[in-house]
């Protein structure tokens, strides 16, 4: 009994019941919705965003922000299709370790600056999330990689698919998301994370290397930042320094936050902030077929992101008033 | 608390045992690095290009910067009260959409303005609410809104602007004694502020909220009314500066001001108000405000390419709280 | 208004004795072009034509856009302009209204203010003139054409246009919908949905996917916009469906061309924006000079475009129709 009462109510639940709720509303409307078909484009809308929010999973459980992952998306990016444009005789899927290693690189960056200076990363990352977008402009000189110079082995991972008609880059976000499950739940390193996050001032005590571990969030963030990057460049096949990654950090915060990942650091799961992605796809997926425009978009996210802030925050009061109901009777 | 706490200037030496020599504590100040960063700006715009000396120009070009420089006046307050809010550039184009929503339906420009107006102190009050009531932390809560009320403005208007009447249009281009009405506004604004702020009991007050919240309300210090106040604040000087702007386009559109919270953080910055709370000065934003118009405008002129001046004002940002994180640092030994 | 009779009246007196001392006049103007945004294609172009026409006539030329094309990004820059004292600016507006004022400034100190690739639609009275690539109400009928030669003129057709209030998509769109009602022609085309992908490629993808699950029996989409027409054909390629749903519509051969060689479109249309800078520069050098009277009505000769006449508001056209790209003549093309 006790078992039932606790799954029904862990966050989890409560998202997986929003998505069926949600689901089952825009199937009555639209029974269309319900298709395979349908399905198969809900998840074709998620990939980049998966990937993104595993990195910001991890930074917000160390009780940190990062804001520039869209820029760090676009630069990464931009340097992969130079690569491919200037140097055609490069391997492909070498693309992949430019991206992950650029995107890396500046979120080392950002992990340095916040842990040197000790400065508010929100801050640092609002820095970096301009400094980091016009690197992009400059790098390109302001031109967008066309098309044509962008592998067609690559464009394919986003439409030719191992098994089931699934393409190969949800797979890969399957991957990370697994990957970053093991990390977090499965190393010790992965649980200082969120010892780190939880409690910041007691940390050192613990034995845990607070400028490490925050470097190394920092730096995840970014490596999967790049690595949605050439992504990016997979999926839509171009790479512009404009709006390659424009608004990226929003959709990824938005998904972390409804995956019931709290932002007073300490608390989240991956399972969560996957049906949080799948939730925010269901919402993008579903706007055109009811013919909502796209124009109301915007404002949906940002009452998303309120709304899971409030239900974050009454179920940590409940956790708490439980904590006390406990304490009370013990 | 001692009376030293008064006047921002001592801060510094507070708890120090030996007082510093009153040129150390005047030279190592945020606002001095600011006030020399601004004159080094001057020097570089004008030699990078030959067009810029114009105080003219430079008097007409800060117009584009004065909405901001207001808001982020009040910001400054905010910020040194320990919270901050990343929605003012939506609140601006919510309510000047609403604004001239208002004044096209109804023809009637005084409810226009108090509906903008209403609309502004309304979404400042929702901020308070869910950072104050729920006890929410204001940066994520000010990023949602800041989404939300773009969205919503984006609902109202579409992607269509909204004209105003001609009567209504052009404060940048009326002159007061040769200077544009905007910049009166922002010099009177500052000096209301700084004077509230660095010699009344609330602007103390605000300090020792910033410094530490749980003590200054053990000292009787009211301060989630405060709190909720500068957010109402807040959400008073972006409908203004909403309608100032809209004055200034003639229309309105959804994108209005889009960007601008990322220069209202800069300016409060650079003039050297400190991120977690308790430090800051009004005197640091003027400055700050000026120093980052005549930099964007010396970059325009010297057609340098908007990448590099992204990068330039990403780098600023992040240099100014190094700086001022160390100063504060320094001082406080 | 009289001084501006005034000045083309010396202007033709200058013209004359242009001509008859053979001197030369003052061409080397400051002509400055201000593009949507950086990072947009389209653009490079336009400003390959402002390049190559500046060497010809001597003029200085540079261009200049802001990072993001939000109404009011591209003002700061023309006070800059202003400030610069060039003679010339030619402007990709923004906005059709935010920037009257300071376009007033401007022209108020003698700059030549010209709106190229796109108008200040319902305030042309704060521009001298405008330089548009073909008549744009050309541009519904080209398309519904191209559109009916391509499905054999019948089927259940759709468009994926910009944004909603995107001014000259929806002057194209309301052009289709008359000509597809009127032309006899075109009476078993069936125009099923509009829809709108705001110039996003994500956006503009999940509209096109849903776009073929409402309507199984779609054969034709038309997309007026650059980002539209790719972000189509990438979802058609991607589906494998390429002889069953046609994709035509407005596109830049640079990004269009994978999908052409592979046959996922067949043909699509489009103009020259080269020629739109081309024109901007000699048609401000001639006024400048006052070689060319700014007027409704008159006529002039371009190197390489032939003769261009003033159009009702000012306006000028580059062409007279549309160029249509296909297989054949894709690789002519490099912009």
């Amino acid at each position: 009994m006790n078992a039932l009462r606790s799954i029904l109510l862990r966050r989890e639940t409560g998202i997986a019941v929003m998505i069926v709720l949600f689901v089952i509303a825009v199937g009555i409307a639209k029974p269309r919705f319900l298709s395979l078909e349908y399905l198969r484009i809900i998840l074709l809308l998620t990939p980049l965003i998966m990937i993104g929010a595993m990195g910001q999973m991890l930074v917000l459980v160390a009780r940190h922000v990062d804001l520039s992952i869209g820029s760090t998306q676009a630069f990464a990016a931009m340097v992969t299709a130079m690569m491919f444009k200037f140097h055609p005789e490069i391997p492909w899927y070498l693309g992949f370790l430019v991206s992950i290693g650029v995107g890396l690189g500046l979120g080392f960056v950002n992990g340095a600056l916040t842990t040197l200076f000790r400065l508010p990363s929100i801050i640092v990352t609002l820095g970096t999330l301009n400094l980091y977008r016009g690197l992009t402009f400059i790098i390109s000189d302001a031109r967008q990689v066309d098309r044509q110079y962008i592998p067609s082995a690559l464009k394919a991972m986003s439409t030719t698919s191992p098994i089931l008609g699934i393409p190969w880059i949800i797979f890969m976000a399957l991957g990370v998301a697994l990957l970053t499950y093991w990390f977090a739940s499965h190393t010790r390193v992965g649980r200082q994370v969120f010892a780190l996050g939880s409690n910041p001032a007691a940390a050192p005590l613990r034995g845990i290397r607070v400028n490490a571990i925050t470097l190394m969030v920092f730096s995840i963030s970014g490596a999967l930042a790049g690595l949605s990057g050439i992504m990016y460049a997979s999926r839509w096949g171009f790479v512009n320094p404009s709006n390659t990654g424009a608004g990226f950090e929003f959709q990824v915060i938005a998904a972390v936050v409804i995956g019931g990942v709290s932002i007073n650091g300490g608390v989240g799961s991956v399972l969560g902030v996957v049906l949080g992605v799948l939730l925010l796809g269901c919402v993008s997926a579903a706007l055109p077929l009811l013919g909502i425009p796209g124009t109301a978009q915007s404002a949906i996210y940002g009452a998303v992101i309120i709304v899971a802030l409030l239900i974050d925050r009454s179920v940590r009061q409940r956790g708490i008033a439980a904590l006390a109901a406990q304490r009370a009777r013990a | 608390m001692t009376d030293q706490t008064s006047t921002p200037t001592a801060v510094s030496a507070l708890d120090a045992a030996p007082p510093r020599p009153r040129w150390q504590v005047i030279l190592i100040r945020p606002e001095t690095m600011t006030f020399v960063l601004l004159v080094l700006a001057f020097i570089v715009s004008s030699s990078i290009s030959p067009y810029f000396l114009d105080i003219n120009y430079i008097l007409s070009s800060f117009t584009l910067y004065a909405e901001f420089s207001i808001v982020a006046l009040v910001l400054t307050m905010v910020i040194i009260a320990g919270e901050i809010d990343l929605s003012p550039a939506a609140n601006m184009a919510l309510s000047a959409c609403l604004f001239a929503w208002t004044y096209q339906a109804t023809q009637s420009m005084p409810l226009a303005i108090l509906v903008g107006l209403g609309a502004g102190i309304a979404m400042g009050a929702f901020n308070a609410v869910l950072v104050i009531g729920m006890q929410l932390p204001s940066i994520i809560v000010t990023i949602g809104t800041l989404t939300l009320y773009r969205g919503l403005a984006q609902i109202i208007a579409g992607d269509q602007s909204i004209r105003l009447p001609d009567y209504f249009i052009g404060i940048n281009n009326d002159l007061w004694l040769g200077v544009p009405v905007p910049v009166i506004i922002f010099v009177v604004v500052t000096i209301a502020l700084a004077f509230f702020l660095g010699a009344t009991i609330w602007g103390r007050q605000i300090y020792q909220i910033g410094t530490n919240e749980v003590a200054a309300q053990h000292a009787g210090i009211r301060a989630r009314r405060i709190k909720f106040m500068l957010f109402l604040a807040m959400g008073f000087a972006s409908a203004v500066a909403g309608m100032m702007t809209a004055s200034r386009l003639g229309s309105v559109r959804y994108d209005l001001g889009l960007g601008g919270e990322l220069q209202m953080v800069l300016m409060a910055m650079l003039g050297g108000t400190y991120i977690f709370g308790g430090r800051g000065t009004i005197l640091g934003t003027f400055l700050a405000a000026w120093l980052l118009s005549v930099i964007s405008t010396g970059m325009l002129t010297a057609q340098w390419l908007p990448a590099t001046q992204l990068c330039v004002l990403g780098l600023l940002l992040i240099i100014s709280i190094v700086a001022t994180n160390l100063i504060y640092s320094r001082t406080q030994r | 208004m009289l001084k501006r009779h005034l000045l083309a009246g010396l202007a033709a007196l200058g013209l004359a004795a242009t001509f008859a001392t053979g001197a030369l006049a003052a061409h080397d103007f400051k002509v400055v072009y201000i593009g949507k945004n950086t990072g947009n294609p389209y653009f490079d172009s336009i400003n390959g034509g402002f390049v190559d026409a500046c060497k010809q006539i001597g003029c200085q030329y540079e261009f200049v856009a802001p990072a993001t094309a939000e109404a009011t990004s591209q003002i700061p820059i023309i006070e800059a302009q202003i400030q610069r004292g060039v003679n010339v600016i030619a402007i990709a507006p923004n906005s059709p209204d935010a920037m009257n004022q300071v376009l007033d400034e401007a022209r108020a100190k003698g700059i030549l203010v010209l709106a190229v690739n796109g108008d200040l639609v319902g305030n042309e009275s704060h521009r001298d003139a405008n330089i548009l690539p073909v008549d744009f109400t050309k541009t519904g009928p080209n398309q519904v054409e191209l559109m009916g030669s391509l499905i054999g003129y019948k089927g259940d057709i759709a468009i994926l246009s910009a944004t909603t209030e995107a001014p000259d998509q929806n002057t194209w769109i309301a052009a289709m919908k008359k000509t597809l009602a009127e032309d006899p022609k075109y009476k078993d085309m069936k125009l099923v949905a509009t829809v709108y992908g705001d110039d996003q490629p994500e956006k503009s993808t999940t509209e096109m996917e849903a776009l073929l699950s409402n309507y199984p029996d779609l054969v034709g989409v038309i997309a007026p916009t650059t980002v539209g027409v790719a972000a189509a054909a990438q979802v058609v390629q991607q589906r494998g469906i390429a002889d069953k749903v046609h994709v035509t519509g407005l596109g830049l051969p640079s990004e269009m061309r994978d999908f052409i060689k592979d046959g996922t479109v067949k043909a699509f249309q489009l103009w020259s924006p080269y020629n739109e800078g081309w024109l901007a520069a000699y048609f401000a050098d001639g006024v400048l000079n006052g070689t060319i009277k700014n007027e409704v009505g008159t006529k002039f000769d371009v190197p390489n475009l032939g003769s261009i006449t003033i159009g009702d508001k000012n306006v000028m056209n580059t062409q007279a129709e549309l160029t249509t790209f296909n297989a054949d003549n894709i690789d002519q093309f490099n912009f």
